[in-house]
């Protein structure tokens, strides 16, 4: 049944100066890569990707960018809001496998959240790379370098850690230092970087997964808001982790978007 | 077997896609007839963009599906591109989908989408969930009706189907009405007004409040009015409601509709929901020496 739960924020956590993790006691029994609707009474109802989720609790880390997201910053511990979901796809979880996870932004959460189970269920390795304007802003650095076989790499646009640049600058390096082994680059940020990151799995012949984000109404594969050309797949059931032939197959991909109305906006 | 025509039209089966399922864009409604629909009805179209209302919009449980989107459509323009592209990369039958505030509003935009290559033309004048903002000054108006559908067919050649509410008691005469004016066709019926509220946030889960009731809790509302209009006119009828299987199909066609909105099953049953009803009207049909689906067509009414 897809309608809200309401669950009481049980703690509120800085991630960096403009990201909070909300943390719920509840067993949401998500993959990483899965979303769930928030809904705050009176004001608006938005997917969110889960960065953190150990099965007693999940956490929910969020910019604060729209009227919903101010309004949840507003909120303190003990309030309510609605939560639905899980929802969508999910990365994969293998064996024998070096992980290139790339994120930018707000796509540190379910990259975080894959690379923890990857750390805890898999004998996979992970290159965590996480790219941000500068070294206060970046997410997850300190969880990632704790996990077991699991290597943080850094960029940043003003070079205050790590490369100066942007994080794709370095996945070419990172592919050629694990050759021979199996390689999945798995991303999930601004869309301009993940088509660049699916553009290097092309050329290296690489297994990839790539989180596309559409607008979304319902999250459950109704509203056809977030149906992508030209196959209308529905990023919220087809959606919204896809591999690399199916993000292939995208042709608005990196291209165009659709907004709350319907109509394309380019890139 | 299935084989249906309406209005001239050939239908590979009577199961259309309702308006305001999926339905956005081109490639949605192509995946629709990928999936086993018959045709397709575009989601409402109004002459400006609309974002529609804030979220929740929808919500589903084991009976009932509820939503209030509020007519989100990126408008005329876009709109028709969309339906230009539809008909560029398949071929079934395609129902376009317009919302007006004002008769004169409904007959200015059914021309302008005209020049779309639409096979039928759904006027949805009986949106629940907009208020007085659309639909409802016209949604119980025998007269509202009446003049919408006389001044749109003065206006354009093709075929042009009216959509009634099942909240108007008297949805019978309102066909009759629109039958009068000139209309093509009756889709029957828009969802019926219904609210949900969630205890612990003390509050209406939809955004809007109030919203439009659709799912297995609108069949057997729609199967009457479907059955009551068949009665009153002559011309075909879109029955749509709460259909979920072929069994429900079939007791739609019994009632007297010539083809088969499906909208909700999307929720209940998956997007390949069009070719599982398919099959199973097929496997009933059989069972029950069905040839044709004219050969049942109203024959609930005991008078064929």
């Amino acid at each position: 049944m897809h309608i809200p739960q309401m669950l009481s924020i049980k703690k509120i956590t800085d991630e960096n100066p403009f990201v909070k993790t909300f943390w719920f006691n509840y067993n949401l029994n998500s993959q990483p890569g899965q979303f769930v609707m928030l809904w705050i009474p009176g004001i608006d109802q938005k997917p969110f990707s889960i960065a953190y989720d150990d099965s007693a609790e999940f956490g929910l880390t969020i910019f604060a960018v729209g009227s919903l997201s101010k309004k949840l910053f507003e909120l303190r511990v003990g309030d309510r809001v609605g939560i639905s979901g899980p929802y969508g796809t999910a990365f994969s979880i293998q064996n024998d496998t070096h992980y290139i996870t790339v994120a930018g932004g707000y796509g540190a959460g379910p990259l975080g959240l894959l690379t923890e189970r990857l750390a805890a269920t898999t004998n996979s390795t992970v290159d965590f790379c996480v790219g941000a304007r500068s070294a206060d802003l970046l997410l997850f650095k300190d969880r990632m370098a704790k996990l077991p076989h699991t290597t943080v790499q850094v960029a940043t646009n003003d070079g205050s850690a790590g490369h100066t640049g942007f994080i794709t600058d370095i996945l070419s390096g990172l592919i050629q230092k694990s050759h021979g082994k199996k390689i999945i680059l798995a991303t999930c940020g601004p869309e301009l970087m993940e088509k660049k990151v699916l553009d290097c799995a092309n050329k290296n012949n690489v297994d990839c997964e790539v989180s596309i984000e559409r607008f979304m109404k319902c999250g459950f594969g109704v509203c056809g808001q977030c149906c992508v050309d030209p196959l209308g797949l529905r990023m919220c059931m087809e959606g919204p982790v896809v591999n690399r032939a199916t993000a292939n197959s995208i042709s608005e991909f990196g291209n165009y978007h659709r907004d709350k109305s319907g109509a394309k906006i380019y890139y | 077997m299935l084989k249906t025509s309406c209005l001239n039209i050939p239908f590979a089966n009577p199961l259309v896609l309702a308006s305001g399922i999926l339905g956005v864009t081109a490639a949605s409604m192509h995946k629709i007839i990928r999936d086993g629909a018959g045709g397709v009805t575009v989601k409402s179209i109004s002459k400006a963009p609309r974002t529609g209302h804030p979220n929740p919009t929808m919500m589903g449980n084991d009976t009932y599906f509820l939503n209030a989107v509020g007519l989100s459509n990126p408008g005329i323009e876009n709109g028709i591109a969309e339906l230009i592209q539809f008909k560029k990369i398949c071929p079934a039958p395609l129902i376009g989908s317009i919302f007006a505030g004002t008769a004169d509003e409904f007959a200015e935009l059914a021309e302008l989408i005209a020049v779309a290559p639409i096979d039928i033309l759904e006027l949805d004048l009986s949106c629940p969930n907009v208020g007085r903002e659309f639909g409802e000054p016209f949604a119980y108006s025998a007269s509202a009706i009446g003049r919408i559908t006389r001044e749109t067919k003065a206006k354009v050649k093709v075929p042009i189907s009216i959509k009634l509410s099942p909240n108007a008691w008297n949805i019978a005469e309102l066909a009759k009405m629109a039958e009068a004016a000139g209309a093509d066709a009756i889709t029957a019926v828009n969802t019926v007004s219904g609210m949900a509220i969630d205890v612990r946030a003390r509050r209406p889960i939809l955004h809007n409040k109030q919203g439009g009731v659709s799912g297995p809790a609108l069949f057997p509302i729609a199967l009457k009015c479907v059955y009551d209009i068949y009665e009153a006119v002559k011309i075909p009828i879109i029955g749509t409601g709460g259909v979920m299987t072929g069994e429900d199909a079939l007791k739609m066609i019994m009632a007297g509709a010539t083809l088969v909105g499906v909208g909700s099953a999307v929720y209940y049953r998956g997007a390949d929901v069009f070719g599982k009803i398919v099959a199973e009207m097929t496997e009933i049909m059989k069972q029950e020496n069905i040839g044709s689906l004219d050969e049942i067509r109203g024959v609930a009414h005991g008078i064929m």
